[in-house]
């Protein structure tokens, strides 16, 4: 019978995909920070510190690396973190409203921001980079505004309840976030979504090729717009993972995490034209940048270098998702 | 007529069909009949209005003035995907789009296949790639085995091929061919020459779009130039000479004239030299 092949393991395929490049990586940069950080960073309170950071940019790094993958770009998600925490914030905090309804307002806020995003996308056809980085700074502005005009301050309290404290803001064994898990539950969710429903076939072929793309029919605009919905919420779930955690909730929080996430994104073998990617490989970068900003605090040396590293990183990983691309396109298995 | 002596009717005509983009006219007065089972060559120069005609037949563009028919009825392609949906299929230069995706997967974008109920209803990646492959192997292509490989990896004519057998699968009348052959090699063309004659003899009506000659001369049944927008000549399969045609792409200018010039400039040179 036609089209019947072993799934025999094939180093030549494995060397193919590009999150092999991004699983170097993350081996390296482990190798490298368990030698010069020694058993401090190899031990359990090693592991939560990088992985809790992981956790909170990867919750993020998913929905955006599928934008990617749909050949858009996200610069609004710092803002949006801060638009979820704050509003959370005040709703609970400030107007006392218990906090299961100010976890629910800080998501639907950070999903209006990301439906907004989608509409003037898809409505003026300007590009995605532009149009988000235009609402990173108007939210920025209106959640300051809103927040110093109704509180006076630019940082709110809140007490979350047990309830919502249990799920988003613990430490779990002392150390590690409940973030943690819900990083690794969306990772399933979205990786579902990617390689097991028609969704993700959509995602891939919009980025591959919009205009064809539109011509089978696929509901692109749509798509598109649920995408950024997407990376909306999930921003604003990280805001208020933020509150719950350390109790208050920060207007300039976040802004570190619009390019952080394109980093993870793009260590881990999303190409920036879009139409490839990975769940696997996003994990990947996400670990790899979670190690890399950590691990430099279990050094003992200045933690500036870890940007030096980071940026080193950032252009290898670019260099090597071209080099896979054209391995995947120097034709395939070998006979045999 | 001519058209009077097909036993079939159309299944795509165009009646005075014009295009005009902010002044610009693409496309002047313009009537053309696509049969059943019969391949119509589109021919023209770079700029002759031959991307515009397959535009407005494949929804992508609404004529300005005149009228298109679908199975001898007056129609109206609102979209891509609405003449998609009626069974227009096109494929373009370099056939799969999608690069980057498996063949399986670029096979079924738009129509994917799932299994299972609810909530775990998920793509039946095995259905996909099993159906790509046969339809693939059963052009001739049967070099390509597996489906998780990409649409990059593929030779152009395979590319082609699996656009085709797309088309073909997926029931399309109508299958427009755009310069099908023009980024392929002489063997390689001559593939998906034998899969356009593949395609016809299943019935369907092809559209091919080329300026190669020979390439239009070895599998056309009728054949339409166009030259400025315009529909200069129509006509069938050994009503015209290979120089006649050769003409008419040029822009009505005989070549023979052109030869006579080029002579000339020759002589200059080798006279200066």
């Amino acid at each position: 019978m036609a089209g019947q092949t072993k799934s025999r393991f094939d180093f030549g395929t494995l060397l193919r995909r590009p999150e092999f490049g991004a699983l170097i990586g993350t081996i390296v940069v482990f190798v490298f920070f368990s030698v010069a950080g020694g058993e401090p960073f190899t031990d359990l309170g090693g592991w939560a510190a990088w992985l809790n950071v992981a956790s909170e940019l990867g919750i993020i790094a998913l929905p955006v690396a599928l934008i990617m993958i749909a050949g858009d770009l996200d610069l609004s998600v710092g803002s949006t973190i801060a638009a979820g925490g704050v509003t959370m914030a005040v709703v609970s905090g400030f107007f006392d409203v218990p906090t299961p309804i100010g976890v629910v307002a800080g998501l639907a806020f950070g999903a209006l921001i990301g439906f907004i995003n989608g509409i003037i996308i898809v409505r003026t056809n300007l590009p995605s980079f532009v149009v988000t980085l235009a609402t990173q700074f108007a939210v920025f502005g209106l959640v300051l505004g809103l927040c110093k005009l109704i509180t006076g301050t630019v940082a709110v309290n809140v007490k979350a309840d047990e309830g919502v404290k249990a799920i988003f803001g613990t430490l779990l064994f002392g150390n590690f976030e409940t973030a943690i898990v819900i990083w690794a539950v969306l990772a399933l969710l979205v990786a579902w979504i990617l390689i097991k429903t028609k969704y993700g076939n959509w995602i891939y072929a919009i980025g591959g090729d919009m205009v064809s793309a539109k011509a089978t029919g696929i509901p692109v605009n749509k798509v598109r717009v649920w995408l950024f919905v997407g990376s909306g919420t999930a921003s604003a779930l990280v805001g208020v993972i933020q509150a719950s955690l350390y109790d208050s909730a920060q207007v300039s929080g976040g802004a570190s995490f619009v390019f952080n996430s394109i980093i993870a994104v793009v260590v881990g073998g999303v190409l920036l034209t879009g139409g490839y990617g990975s769940v696997v490989g996003v994990i990947l970068g996400t670990m790899t940048f979670a190690i890399v900003s950590q691990g430099i605090f279990f050094t003992g040396w200045d933690s500036d270098w870890a940007s030096l590293i980071l940026g080193g990183l950032l252009l290898v990983a670019v260099l090597t998702n071209n080099t896979f691309r054209r391995l995947a396109f120097s034709s395939g298995k070998k006979k045999g | 007529m001519a058209k009077a002596k097909d036993s079939s009717a159309p299944i795509l005509a165009l009646n005075d069909v014009s295009k005009v983009f902010g002044g610009y006219r693409a496309l002047h007065d313009v009537s053309l009949n696509v049969y059943p089972g019969q391949v119509l060559c589109l021919l023209g120069d770079n700029g002759a209005g031959k991307s515009t005609l397959i535009k407005v037949l494949s929804g992508f563009h609404q004529p300005t003035s005149g009228t298109l028919e679908w199975e001898g009825e007056e129609a109206n392609f609102k979209s891509p995907k609405d003449a998609n949906d009626r069974g227009i299929a096109t494929v373009h230069q370099f056939g799969g789009t999608f690069p980057l995706m498996t063949i399986g997967r670029s096979f079924f974008v738009g129509v994917e296949p799932t299994k299972g109920w609810g909530p775990f209803k998920r793509f039946n990646k095995k259905y996909a790639n099993e159906t790509a492959v046969r339809e693939m192997q059963a052009l001739g292509i049967t070099r390509v085995t597996d489906g998780d490989r990409l649409i990059g990896s593929l030779s152009g004519g395979e590319r082609q091929a699996s656009a085709i057998a797309r088309a073909v699968h997926f029931g399309a009348k109508v299958l427009i061919l755009d310069e099908p052959t023009a980024a392929l090699g002489v063997k390689e063309a001559t593939h998906v020459l034998r899969i356009i004659m593949q395609a016809k003899l299943k019935g369907i009506a092809v559209i091919l779009v080329t300026h190669n000659v020979t390439h239009a001369l070895t599998v056309g049944d009728h054949f339409a130039v166009l030259i400025r927008g315009e529909k200069a000549d129509d006509f069938k399969k050994g009503e015209r000479t290979r120089e006649q045609i050769t003409d008419l792409m040029a822009g009505g200018e005989a070549m023979a004239e052109l030869e006579e010039e080029l002579n000339t400039l020759t002589g200059t040179i080798n006279r200066v030299n």
